[in-house]
């Protein structure tokens, strides 16, 4: 294939890339949107197949069919609460990916037109470091990230003295080894570049706390289409330069967004160190107040007698799974012809649009779920919020407490509804570590116990 | 004796000739390809960071027209997308004899594969989701 021919279809692949993004402005496109980003995939591996370098495909067939299998088989199966931890593997596979790549690049600079080993022209160096140090952040990186979602290493930052300094260290020393190498081009150096930027990868994540994983996962989901687009310029392939770029500014408004929904500055997010350890409440000053505690059947009866309903899920809903139990009460409810709408906050759940996912795999209808703007002047009007498994999101701290460390942030304003039922297994404090005062106000009644259970226990009452 | 060192120096002489020609060729050539670079507005690094800088323009405002409700869809999506790395996989992966950069290009191209598959596959389990559902 001519090299005029294969860069033309380059472009091709990369125009049906930004129509799978551009499909997903709608639920009604988006299908269509995938089967783009499908059809661009197969172009550009074809076009790549083709190509006059590529000459054996035993080893590609392998390669593919492994991958394939595992990749099929693991997307099938994995539970939608999952999907945090899954988006984060499937970044960190883009991260060792790229660094193989360089590697290849590396060792055989021939196969990719870069001239022969140890006479690579500096700025494809540059680049090709540059690939290989992003990718090998994200790899560690969306390790760790993956370790504090599935519960396998604790959600709690990990800070030390030092930190910072040393993280700003070997940023720098990752900058003059990049020159370095490009000075005498040794392997020894490729690997070292490799090494430390692993190292980096897991120093920049472990700071960072679990309630922050929506940013994290947003700031990978950006690095992975960095680290492909440094791949893209030391191979000079328009196609990886563009997709790269996409999924690189893809991730920064996520991040962006999500850091936006917690009224916190993506440095002091990148920082670390905030809301882990959620301070014990105090049993003390607990009891002195008065908090209204009540059974599925007091609910049951609150919400029957209610014109409308507005719920408002977090991440306790995924945690025990209640969507389903959560969407039959719901059912119920419309049956008895009261208005039941959900309210999604930015960054309930763990990563971006993650109570999204999981209502609609409850079959909720996506009309009926609101973004944060939409619904919250709703609430003044609404009978019943009902919040299931959300807390800081609703704490109206964040509006009248400069004292509180989520002071600023964008809430529900929940407390506005006639009567708010929470449903929380205890009375402890969300991941901020922040006490939430609208437990002890007199329209609040609190639902202690399992998510799941007590929507189940509701459905019974109602029926 | 004398012929002898007349044949030398001609010799001598025809291959300074073509060494010259050889290096007159190298100059055309450089001076075609500037001209060309120069033409086509300027070296190849220029010309992939054009790309680059628009394709992150085009990424900004389609991003920004993405329902907050499809955000997990979207992370699945630029995942899959993002392994058209492979594409660098396959070059590796490619050449007809065994060497080290075969192997990585191989590994590459397996982790490539289980992100294009796995991202594609739930995405669209994550769409299928999102159908309208008929008002009950």
């Amino acid at each position: 294939m001519s090299e005029n021919f294969s860069a033309f279809a380059y472009l091709i692949a990369s125009i049906c890339f930004i129509m799978a993004l551009r499909g997903l402005s709608s639920p009604d496109t988006a299908r269509a949107g995938n089967v783009y980003g499908i059809v661009g995939m197969v172009i550009a591996v074809v076009t790549t197949l083709a190509a006059p370098g590529v000459l054996s495909f035993s080893m590609i067939i392998l390669g593919v069919l492994i991958g394939g299998t595992i990749g099929t088989v693991v997307a099938l199966r994995i539970q939608m609460t999952a999907l945090p931890q899954l988006v984060a593997a499937f970044h960190s596979l883009v991260g060792l990916a790229a660094v193989f790549v360089a590697a290849a690049a590396f060792f055989q600079p021939s196969a990719y037109g870069l001239g022969s080993y140890g006479l690579i022209p500096a700025t494809s160096l540059i680049e090709m470091s540059i690939g290989t140090a992003i990718g090998a952040i994200t790899f560690t990186g969306s390790i760790i990230a993956f370790g504090k979602l599935q519960g396998i290493m604790s959600g709690a930052p990990i800070v030390f003295p030092g930190q910072h300094p040393l993280n700003a260290l070997l940023g720098i020393l990752l900058v003059v080894l990049v020159v370095w190498i490009c000075l005498d081009q040794g392997p020894g150096l490729f690997w070292t570049i490799v090494l430390l930027s692993l190292v980096l990868g897991v120093l920049i994540i472990i700071p960072i706390g679990g309630a922050d994983m929506p940013v994290v996962v947003s700031m990978l989901n950006s690095y992975s289409g960095w680290a492909a687009c440094g791949i893209g310029f030391t191979l000079g392939n328009t196609a990886l330069i563009i997709t790269g770029a996409l999924v690189g500014s893809s991730g920064a408004i996520l991040s962006y967004i999500m850091c936006k929904g917690m009224n916190r500055s993506f440095i002091s997010v990148i920082l670390g160190g905030f809301g882990g350890e959620s301070a014990a409440p105090d049993a003390a000053a607990m009891q002195d107040r008065n908090v209204r505690t009540g059974s599925a059947d007091d609910a049951a009866f609150i919400m029957k007698n209610a014109g409308s309903v507005i719920i408002v899920p977090g991440y306790g809903m995924a945690v025990a799974q209640a969507q389903h139990a959560l969407r039959e009460m719901a059912d119920l409810l419309k049956a008895e012809g009261i208005s039941v709408r959900y309210a999604i906050h930015p960054v309930a759940g763990r990563m971006p649009g993650h109570m999204n996912v999981l209502l609609a795999e409850a079959n909720v209808p996506y009309d009926e779920v609101l973004e944060l703007e939409e619904i919250n002047r709703d609430f003044a009007g609404a009978d019943v919020a009902f919040v299931i498994g959300a807390n800081d999101v609703t704490n109206p701290a964040a509006k009248t407490d400069p004292q509180s460390p989520i002071y600023g942030m964008p809430i529900l304003d929940v407390e506005k509804a006639g009567t708010v039922l929470f449903v929380k297994r205890s009375l402890g404090s969300g991941y901020a570590g922040v006490e939430n005062e609208l437990f002890f106000r007199d329209n609040t009644m609190m639902l202690l116990g399992d998510a799941k259970a007590m929507c189940e226990d509701v459905v019974k009452a109602l029926e | 004796m004398q012929g002898q060192d007349l044949i030398q120096k001609a010799e001598e002489l025809s291959r300074r000739a073509a060494e010259l020609s050889g290096q007159a060729d190298a100059l055309l050539e450089q001076a075609v390809r500037s001209a060309t670079t120069a033409a086509s507005g300027g070296e190849p690094f220029i010309f992939m960071f054009t790309i680059f800088a628009l394709a992150v323009f085009v990424g900004y405002y389609v991003v920004w027209n993405v329902t907050p409700a499809l955000h997990s869809p979207l992370m699945g999506v630029t995942n899959a997308i993002s392994s058209v790395i492979i594409v660098g996989a396959l070059i590796a992966a490619g050449p007809a004899d065994m060497s080290l950069s075969k192997v990585f290009g191989f590994i590459a191209v397996v982790l490539a594969s289980v992100n294009i598959f796995g991202g594609f596959i739930v995405t669209q389990r994550m769409l299928q989701m999102f159908k309208k559902k008929p008002k009950s």
